[in-house]
């Protein structure tokens, strides 16, 4: 691959010198940032026949800081994708990159190419509004609007005028609720304020809310890190059904989850993409050590 | 699919329609702020463009002859004889001099107004003290009368009304020609109370009498307010009562200025017997009236000390009162001196609680000392402006500038205390 | 000597009290090793006898100096032959005045009756003697408490924790003045408004649409009676106050809306302060700007399409008020606004919502409780605003919506009512003090209310 070859090889190969365990996880937690992460190599399987996105030497700038550091992936049709990395290894950054929600922030530069069916989303003539209505997004802690179930849900197609009649809209909003599998516990209090239900409900309608404008793609930051396992299961049943129809972006703090739910898996580590691959593959036999070190849990 | 298709083409179309909205939004949001500012930029002009004025004085220089006779004097230390004279005739026969076409009795009158009515007593005053200039000429500088200050500086304002007769008109477009009559910066502003006359009214009495009424302010204002903040910030159990005084303290705040008056009136002027007008009278109302800011801001400073000095402090074993007094006051000083300032500038700008307790009267002399009868600066300019006579607008404009200049000083002052001595953990 | 010279004089003596103390109390530790063996550092020994020494002369010369005016004034009175004693308190205070007057020699004693002129001598020695008195006994209080702890500079005695339980039982006295000054509001009100009431009903008052409160001189005279029906008054101030807030909402709202979520750093690092500034402007020059600029500019500007504005019109006030208004609404906007979590933001925008339907359709709603809890604190500024409606509207009761007339408010009454010569208990003074009354009552209702909602919503998102 071309992209790879214009990359510096900045950083060092790690001794191959036998330690024990023990002094390896140590090691690893002390070095952590000098370990070999060769930047802008990514191992694995990065790259896809039938992507929907194709992102190229992404990097991403807050300010003087480099949060990502040239990065390229490609994420497939109706496929679901998990990011998985330690604490402010630049996944959730990534993440917003793809719905461009990042641009609120004054300090922050994207540069790379982001491709969103072959059209750049970055591209001064984008219409960000428009983008966003085909990239839907959850967040870590559910962000209900403190108005009616209905009003919540009915939010997007109002706004986008997705929905010429009163009856359109009713049918919208039962077709959203039905498919975040909310429909049942919340039809007949669908006047009372979201702000009431409880957190993996008020989740799930974010999903449902999210759902209602159908977009093609839905990006999740960490949506289940503020619930309890039950909501937890409900939540990730829901992505498996939702596969069928949309391409999902997942970012986790949980390897189970991403072992659950998505088909592939990548790893973040300080702003490197280290390694992508095969859900499976990264759980069972990853190639990359350090990736190996977080899923066996020596650091994270 | 298809239907992800089609909601996107309805999203592409509806797009002009948002945006326009989006932008009519901002339109609004630029024109509101715009016209605050507007707002600002307008008073600012007007009270400028009102005021320049107020700092130029009109002067008539004339070489004056002291001639005994004709004022009917020939002893200038004798009191009777000089309560007799007439001072104004060498001013009459000296502006003759300048006009010589002025000959009616009649007219001779006319042309005495043109000097103010206290003209005549720079002369006695000047006998008083210099008998021996009796007789002699001399050259002396008076002040135009207002008629003639104000024809002289807005005689192209149609606000302004002259007062001069076409006659008087023309003596006075002569004398400003031959540099008789001509603009001064007015130091007699700077340097007088209040008086009758326009042109020989000052500020200074008004700001002595602010300054007196805000260091009784900011003695019991400051001094309470910081103890009062480290008490319900430090020491204070969390009981109703507690909660009661909260409570008072941010009610306190709101109530409107005018009650203080009220309190001022009925408490400490009719109940305890203080006298009416006095600085210490004023200066106990406002240092009541802004007791609450300084409290709240007092308390936010303490608040903003982090705990760990604390523990630090109460690790080596000082007591509660030695943390709070050793470390945590002069930690918290620069929050407390700003948000002081920040109230004593208010108490500066506040008229209304000091009509209620007199200090309205009408005050020529500098206050010289607390229990003086005085005015304050606000009260001054509204005095000013509610003054029949025209000069007096320009004052109070000139009034405005020199207190909103001490104002923006002050507020001044306190951001660069926040910015110089702000702390960050 | 003057209560002014008295005070320095009491403070020079606690700092001696304090040198002597601390000398004193290293004299003491010498013997028993160092000061290492006092229980407190001879700071506090010294601190302690400044204390003793100041504030129990200090209380008694606040006390002195509050009531020594009244007591005078008492036995002054009381010493006055019985033809001469006055009936009313009104008849009383024009005796006095007259008294002192004679005293001060500002009038002359010959045309006053015998009585009062010896009353004027007795004012004389008796203020004379209680100057004396009272420098005697603080003096001698002063001296006694620093002599008394002189005695208690002791090895054993733990000072430290005397002063600090002192400085502890003074800083509490400090915080308990906003009681006190909230109960000298309300007890000085009371009382006048109380008297009020005794000889004008509260129902007259309350519902009374009439309002002139020129006392006849004369029983006999044309609208002797005097009419204290404060709704025009009511209906004036609000009227003022609407127009304030229909120019202030808006404008203060969308400017803070604007720069906090449109406006770039620079914009909003320059506009802010500004508008600030037009908080910081004393009312007297609000005043003086709606009257001498605004004002007649209306008049000609209504004149010019046909209309007939007075000189004083309300809405040349509430213009000027608003304006005034405008940075406090913004500020409070602002503050309540930025309280809306972000998450918020980010749930509308990722939607694909513009920033103007985020703001609208979610913003705007979560916030406006907050925003409801601003506009009341404004209202009841706008209501007590006393300046700006003394300069620039009128003293004319009427009872009209009309934005052109003349309409007179609450406050302006207040300060018409009682700057100048005040007749004592005549129902004109007093009213006064009921006005007072109703806008205290009124602006605290709007506040508690205010300062309730605002904090109810912000417990929302905490």
């Amino acid at each position: 691959m071309s992209i790879n070859e214009k990359i510096p090889n900045v950083a060092t190969k790690p001794d191959e010198a036998p330690m024990t365990k023990q002094a390896a996880a140590l090691a690893v937690e002390a070095k952590r940032e000098d370990i070999a992460v060769e930047e802008g190599k990514t191992v694995g399987l990065p790259y896809s026949d039938n992507p929907k996105f194709k992102l190229r030497n992404v990097e991403v700038f807050y300010g003087e800081e480099r949060a990502i550091k040239n990065i390229s992936l490609d994420i497939a049709r109706n496929e679901v994708i998990s990011f998985i990395g330690p604490s402010g290894c630049g996944k959730s950054t990534f993440l917003r990159c793809l719905n461009r929600m990042n641009d609120s922030i004054d300090i922050c530069q994207v540069k790379g190419q982001l491709l969103l069916d072959d059209v750049d989303i970055y591209h001064s003539k984008r219409d960000v509004v428009e983008l966003r209505a085909r990239i839907g997004m959850v967040f870590q802690k559910p962000n209900p609007f403190p108005k009616s179930i209905y009003d919540n849900v009915a939010y997007g197609p109002r706004i986008h005028g997705l929905a010429n009649r009163k009856s359109d809209l009713d049918e919208i909003v039962e077709n959203s609720l039905r498919k975040a599998g909310l429909w049942n516990e919340v039809k007949d209090r669908l006047d009372a304020t979201a702000t009431g239900m409880s957190g993996g409900q008020q989740q799930r309608l974010c999903i449902a809310r999210a759902i209602a404008v159908s977009p093609e793609v839905i990006l999740m930051d960490e949506p289940c890190s503020a619930l309890d396992p039950i909501a937890t299961a409900k939540v990730e049943e829901l992505i498996a059904e939702m596969s069928e129809s949309y391409t999902i972006v997942i970012v986790t703090h949980s390897m189970q989850q991403a072992a659950r739910v998505s088909h592939r898996t990548a790893y973040f580590h300080l702003g490197h993409l280290v390694e992508v691959n095969e859900t499976d593959k990264v759980f069972t036999s990853p190639e990359h050590e350090l990736t190996e070190s977080y899923i066996t849990g020596r650091f994270g | 699919m298809t239907d992800q298709r089609s909601q996107a083409d309805i999203v592409r179309r509806s797009l002009k329609k948002r945006y326009r909205k989006e932008k009519r939004f901002r339109a609004y949001g630029v024109l509101a702020v715009s016209i605050a500012l507007g707002a600002l930029v307008i008073l600012f002009a007007d009270i400028i463009g009102k005021g320049w004025t107020g700092f130029i004085k009109t002067t008539i220089t004339l070489e004056v002859m002291l001639d005994g006779d004709s004022m009917y004097l020939d002893d200038p230390t004798d009191a009777d004889q000089r309560a007799m004279a007439d001072f104004s005739a060498p001013i009459i026969a000296a502006l003759q001099k300048q006009l010589p076409e002025v000959l009616e009795a009649g007219e001779l009158r006319q042309l005495n107004r043109l000097v103010g009515s206290y003209g005549s007593n720079d002369i006695r005053d000047l006998l008083r003290a210099q008998p021996e200039l009796l007789n002699t000429s001399q050259t002396l500088t008076f002040l135009a009368s207002d008629a003639v200050s104000v024809y002289v500086k807005h005689s192209d304002n149609p606000s302004y009304s002259i007062r001069l007769s076409e006659q008087q008109q023309h003596w006075v477009d002569q004398l400003l020609a031959k540099g008789v009559i001509e603009t001064k910066f007015n130091n007699v502003f700077f340097t007088s109370g209040d008086s009758r006359e326009p042109s020989n009214a000052g500020i200074l009495g008004a700001l002595v009498g602010s300054l007196l009424t805000l260091i009784v302010t900011l003695a019991i204002a400051f001094p309470v307010g910081v103890a009062a903040a480290i008490y319900l910030e430090e020491f204070a159990p969390q009981n109703k009562f507690t909660d009661f005084i909260e409570v008072n303290i941010n009610n306190l705040a709101a109530v409107p200025s005018i009650i203080f008056g009220l309190l001022g009136l009925a408490v400490i002027i009719n109940t305890f017997g203080m006298p009416r007008s006095v600085p210490v009278v004023g200066g106990l109302v406002l240092a009541l009236m802004t007791l609450p800011t300084i409290i709240i801001s007092s308390r936010a400073a303490i608040k903003s000390v982090p705990p760990s000095i604390r523990e630090a402090a109460e690790g080596i074993g000082a007591s509660k009162m030695q943390v709070v007094l050793h470390h945590v006051l002069p930690l918290a000083m620069p929050g407390m001196l700003t948000g002081s300032i920040i109230g004593m500038a208010q108490a500066l700008g506040e008229t209304a609680p000091l009509l209620l307790i007199g200090m309205v009267a009408f005050i020529v002399d500098v206050p010289d000392g607390f229990f003086s009868a005085a005015t304050v600066l606000p009260v001054q300019i509204y005095l000013w402006a509610s003054s029949a006579e025209q000069g007096f607008i320009e004052l109070a404009s000139a009034g405005i500038m020199i207190l909103l200049t001490f104002l923006i000083s002050m507020n001044a002052l306190a951001i660069w205390l926040r910015k110089r001595l702000e702390r960050r953990w | 000597m003057q209560t002014a010279n008295l005070l320095p004089l009491v403070l020079v003596l606690a700092v001696v009290a304090y040198f002597l103390a601390h000398s004193r109390s290293r004299a003491v530790a010498e013997p028993i090793g160092g000061i290492r063996n006092l229980k407190s550092l001879p700071f506090y020994y010294a601190a302690r006898a400044s204390l003793w020494c100041a504030i129990p002369a200090l209380l008694v010369l606040a006390a002195w100096a509050g009531f020594e005016a009244k007591v005078i004034q008492m036995i002054v009175i009381g010493s006055l032959p019985p033809e001469l004693a006055p009936d009313s308190a009104g008849r009383a205070s024009l005796l006095l005045s007259q008294i002192s007057n004679i005293a001060s020699g500002r009038l002359s004693p010959e045309f006053a009756p015998e009585g009062v002129v010896a009353a004027a001598e007795l004012l004389e020695t008796l203020r004379a003697q209680s100057k004396t008195f009272m420098t005697i006994l603080v003096l001698l209080i002063a001296v006694l408490g620093a002599s008394f702890a002189w005695t208690r500079v002791a090895p054993h005695i733990n000072a430290r924790e005397k002063v600090e339980k002192t400085l502890l039982r003074i800083f509490f006295v400090c915080a308990a003045i906003a009681i006190l000054t909230t109960l000298g509001i309300v007890f000085s009100v009371i009382m006048e408004t109380f008297r009020f009431f005794q000889q004008i009903p509260f129902w007259d008052f309350i519902t009374g649409t009439s309002w002139s409160p020129q006392m006849a001189l004369r029983a006999d005279q044309v609208g002797a009676e005097g009419a204290f029906g404060v709704i025009p008054l009511f209906t004036g101030t609000l009227l003022i106050s609407v127009i304030a807030l229909l120019v202030a909402v808006p404008t203060g709202l969308l400017s803070a809306i604007y720069l906090s979520e449109y406006a770039s750093k620079r914009v909003r690092s320059v506009a802010k302060p500004l508008l600030e500034m037009l908080a910081g402007v004393p009312t007297v020059v609000y005043g003086f700007f709606a009257a001498l600029t605004v004002a007649p500019f209306i008049r000609e500007f209504a004149e010019m399409i046909g209309l007939t504005a007075s000189s004083q019109s309300a809405l040349a006030a509430g213009l000027v008020m608003g304006i005034m208004i405008i940075p406090f609404i913004s500020s409070l906007s602002d503050d309540v606004i930025n309280a809306v979590p972000q998450t918020m933001r980010d749930g509308s925008l990722a939607l694909g919502a513009t920033q103007s339907e985020t703001m609208k359709k979610v913003i705007f709603p979560a916030a406006l409780p907050g925003i409801m809890g601003g506009i009341l604190l404004a209202a009841s500024r706008a209501i007590g605003e006393t300046m700006i409606v003394v300069m620039a509207a009128g003293l004319a009761a009427n009872l009209t919506v009309n934005p052109l007339d003349t309409v007179t408010t609450v406050t302006v009454q207040i300060v018409t009512l009682l700057v100048g010569d005040q007749e004592f208990d005549s129902p004109k003074t007093l009213s006064a003090f009921a006005l007072g009354m109703l806008l205290f009552v009124v602006t605290l209702l709007l506040n508690v209310i205010a300062l309730k909602v605002v904090r109810k919503y912000r417990e929302q998102y905490d």
